[in-house]
């Protein structure tokens, strides 16, 4: 084969490769820059109760999962029933962000539904949703004992991710 | 009866130039940050451009951030801060947006070496055959000997 031919091929396999890794990415799922960082602190009116209120505060000195979700957002429900079992094996507490929803359009859903939440606490204008970095609705935190996020899944939390990367990580997190 | 009715014609109008003087100095401001933060949600979209509810959400929040006296570079920090270097259409350059930028020159240098060598080779005087070639040459080339 002729140097050239050489030269054409490599530069046609580089390609492949290049689209094959570049097609492949989720454009959607943009790395989070709070990973790593301390989760911004809150306190916000519980769900259930509008005169009590949930601060992060609490959480400190245990490992807990953030769970921000809507009535109206459709891949909430494709990741309920994960959220359900995982409430059921009571591995790791789930705290909800009821994020820019209605108090009766929550509470109707938990209802229709089940409730897989330790609590659940609102944000109907969605502040704290940006101080999270919220940008598709469910997106999951996962939030160390000293208050660090130290991972963030973007989008429903399906049997896989929960079975390979947040229990691991959640009992990893628990003894250290 | 008559005056009142002139006055509260007047009013609204007299309302509205008050309001004229800093409103769209503020609204240009906002635009201009809302057109450099791109839409995490319809990502081909600029905030501004964008009408999905996070982009309402986030030029409210430049609109406050504004008002209450930051400045540019405080509200774009805010926003990187919390969905990462991926909303600025003009990222910083660093290691990891590298490519990103220096990309285009780097196919630019790339470019111009591979022209400067197809130029060269093109330019190259056609090598001189020795006697002995050019009689094997023609002997090859069934043209007999000259």
């Amino acid at each position: 084969m002729s140097a050239r031919a050489l030269w054409v091929l490599g530069i046609f396999i580089a390609l492949v490769m290049l689209l094959a890794v570049g097609l492949t990415l989720n454009p959607r799922e943009v790395p989070s820059p709070l990973v790593g960082k301390a989760a911004p602190p809150f306190e916000l009116p519980l769900l259930r109760d509008p005169d009590k209120t949930f601060t992060t505060k609490e959480r400190l000195g245990s490992v807990w999962l953030l769970n921000v979700w809507a009535s109206w957002c459709v891949s909430c429900r494709e990741e309920h029933p994960v959220l359900l079992e995982l409430a059921k094996t009571g591995a790791v507490p789930v705290y909800g962000l009821n994020y820019k929803d209605r108090r009766e359009d929550g509470l109707r859903w938990l209802a229709a539904y089940g409730d897989p939440y330790h609590l659940s606490v609102v944000d109907p204008q969605g502040r704290i949703g940006i101080d999270y970095g919220v940008y598709g609705v469910p997106e999951t935190y996962v939030i160390d004992k000293r208050g660090v996020i130290r991972y963030k899944q973007i989008g429903p939390v399906t049997r896989e991710v929960l079975a390979q990367k947040i229990l691991p990580l959640v009992g990893q997190l628990s003894r250290e | 009866m008559n005056r009142l009715f002139w006055v509260l014609l007047v009013v609204p109008f007299l309302a509205g130039r008050g309001l004229a003087d800093n409103q769209p100095d503020l609204d240009q401001r906002v635009a201009a940050i809302a057109a450099e933060l791109r839409c995490l949600v319809c990502q081909n979209q600029s905030i501004a451009e964008s009408n999905a509810d996070l982009a309402v959400d986030l030029r409210r929040q430049i609109r406050e951030q504004l008002k209450e006296g930051r400045s540019e570079r405080d509200v774009l920090d805010f926003m990187v801060q919390r969905y990462g270097d991926f909303v600025l259409y003009r990222p910083p350059l660093k290691a990891s947006t590298f490519l990103l930028w220096g990309g285009p020159f780097l196919l630019l240098v790339l470019g111009i070496f591979l022209l400067a060598r197809k130029i060269r080779s093109v330019r190259r005087p056609a090598p001189q055959l020795s006697e002995a070639e050019r009689a094997r040459a023609a002997a090859l080339l069934g043209t007999g000997k000259e």
